[in-house]
């Protein structure tokens, strides 16, 4: 589902990512780790087709970035620690708008289904901007899923949230990727991505250090894997 | 085949002018709630036109030499103040982001914001000239001056709209806009100064029409300029 190929990005002199290769299959729910600064937020862009690869290839649901972008954008739900909703419209209102942005069918059936999953139904007209943090980052997943993806990019969701919060976010990120999905999520929790993931890989110095399934690692055994992958790529 | 993948295959695509009215609709409703955009605009523009009414204390005969250049400052430095408020909305929760992953083609997101833009300074504009009108002892009805407003207006924010979303990726993103606007939009504030001086005055048509021709011109220029580069202005 997302092939990535000897990936380069440069900001000017400084080189963020080096050769980076990476492969996901359908359905895997990946979670990159790595330490602030590691190029998991650049790399994540790229993906999203919100920033261009200075070298390399990277392929998304079969196209290939950045000539194809449109065509992966369609594809794809992005959810970073921004919301990305507009304050000053009500929860429905922020569904309507990107579902006309997106050509989403049957929008007011499917705004319906979405309000019901992120259990924000009742509060359907109220303003963004008087929802805490945790609600309006369960709507952003659901502006994320509007147009049904086949892929999903999560940026730190977790950041700025609460322990309840973060309980409820887990919950929905399992219900959200258990239907077919193929989930990317950068996370400095280990913790928290322990129980989501399948799959777990290390980005350090720009390029993927160490990469483990969940089944292959024992239980508990996350820290010392994410330790032993950042001490390899020094 | 899995019921995503399903989906996946006949995804709708959304139409060009579909996300140009659904960007309008977004700017307006939010607008129509919050109203900081367009008060900050109209307040700025009414102390402008005040300040000048107090500071000049003109004749009837400077007024009418004066007026156009009165009204082109004001609504230059209160389009300034919309256009950036407008682009920083979008920067500041991430819905920029959120506009460029939508599926379409980017320059409607330029169009769409650039038709808010606009219609937000021709609210501006339209409650600045009776009022201005009243102050200055002045007849602003002029079918000959509307058409300069209109034309100025579009290639105004036609510019303003592209160089707000470059310059709303900075860190001085107040200073930043009018340092890069002004020197750019200086011969579309010449042209709209001289037209609606000519038509004020009762010049014949073919003493403004050069005027007029360049503002067209500079419309269409800028318009196809933006609608060429804006996709690279907004990325990274």
């Amino acid at each position: 589902m997302i092939t990535v190929k000897k990936l380069v990005k440069r900001f000017g002199l400084k080189t963020v990512l080096r050769g980076l290769d990476f492969e996901v299959q359908e359905g895997e729910f990946v979670a990159l780790l790595g330490p602030n600064g590691a190029g998991k937020t650049t790399f994540l862009r790229i993906l999203a087709t919100l920033s261009r690869p200075s070298f390399g290839e990277v392929r998304v649901a079969g196209h290939r970035l950045p000539a194809e972008a449109a065509a992966v954008r369609s594809n794809l739900g992005v959810v970073s620690h921004l919301p990305l909703l507009y304050g000053d419209l009500t929860a429905e209102e922020n569904l309507q708008f990107y579902g006309r942005m997106y050509g989403v069918f049957e929008l007011r059936k499917r705004i319906d289904e979405i309000l019901e999953l992120v259990g924000l139904t009742s509060r359907r007209r109220d303003l963004v901007r008087t929802f805490s943090r945790g609600m309006q980052q369960r709507l952003a997943i659901g502006r994320a899923i509007l147009p049904n993806p086949e892929v999903l990019l999560f940026d730190e969701p977790h950041t700025g949230l609460d322990q309840d919060a973060c309980d409820m976010l887990d919950g929905l990120l399992r219900e959200v990727a258990g239907k077919g999905r193929t989930v990317v999520m950068t996370s400095h929790d280990l913790a928290r991505v322990e129980d989501l993931a399948s799959r777990f890989d290390v980005l350090s110095r720009g390029i993927i250090s160490a990469s483990s399934k969940r089944n292959e690692m024992g239980k508990n055994n996350l820290l010392d894997f994410y330790r032993k992958a950042l001490a390899a790529a020094v | 085949m899995n019921n995503i993948q399903e989906i996946a295959e006949h995804k709708p695509t959304p139409g060009f002018f579909s996300a140009v009215g659904a960007i309008i609709w977004k700017d307006l409703s939010a607008e129509l709630r919050s109203r900081e955009l367009l008060s900050a605009m109209l307040v700025f523009a009414l102390l402008v036109v005040l300040i000048f009414n107090f500071a000049l204390e003109l004749d009837a005969g400077t007024r009418r030499v004066a007026t156009p250049g009165i009204l082109w400052a004001t609504f230059a430095f209160a389009g300034t103040l919309g256009l950036n408020r407008s682009m920083a909305v979008e920067k500041d929760r991430g819905c920029l982001d959120g506009l460029l992953l939508a599926p379409v083609d980017r320059s409607a997101i330029y169009f769409g914001k650039t038709i808010s833009n606009l219609a937000f300074m021709l609210i501006v504009e339209a409650v600045v000239l009776p009022i201005y009108s009243v102050l200055y002892n002045t007849n602003l009805f002029n079918p000959g001056l509307i058409v300069v407003i209109l034309l100025g207006s579009v290639g105004y924010v036609a510019v303003g709209t592209l160089l707000s979303s470059m310059a709303v990726q900075t860190r001085t993103r107040d200073v930043l806009l009018p340092i890069l606007l002004f020197p750019v939009v200086i011969p579309i504030l010449i042209a709209a100064v001289k037209a609606s001086s000519g038509f004020l005055q009762g010049l014949a048509l073919t003493d403004v029409m050069p005027y007029i021709n360049l503002l067209i011109v500079y419309d269409v220029i800028f318009i196809a300029a933006a609608y060429m580069v804006f996709d690279f202005v907004v990325e990274e």
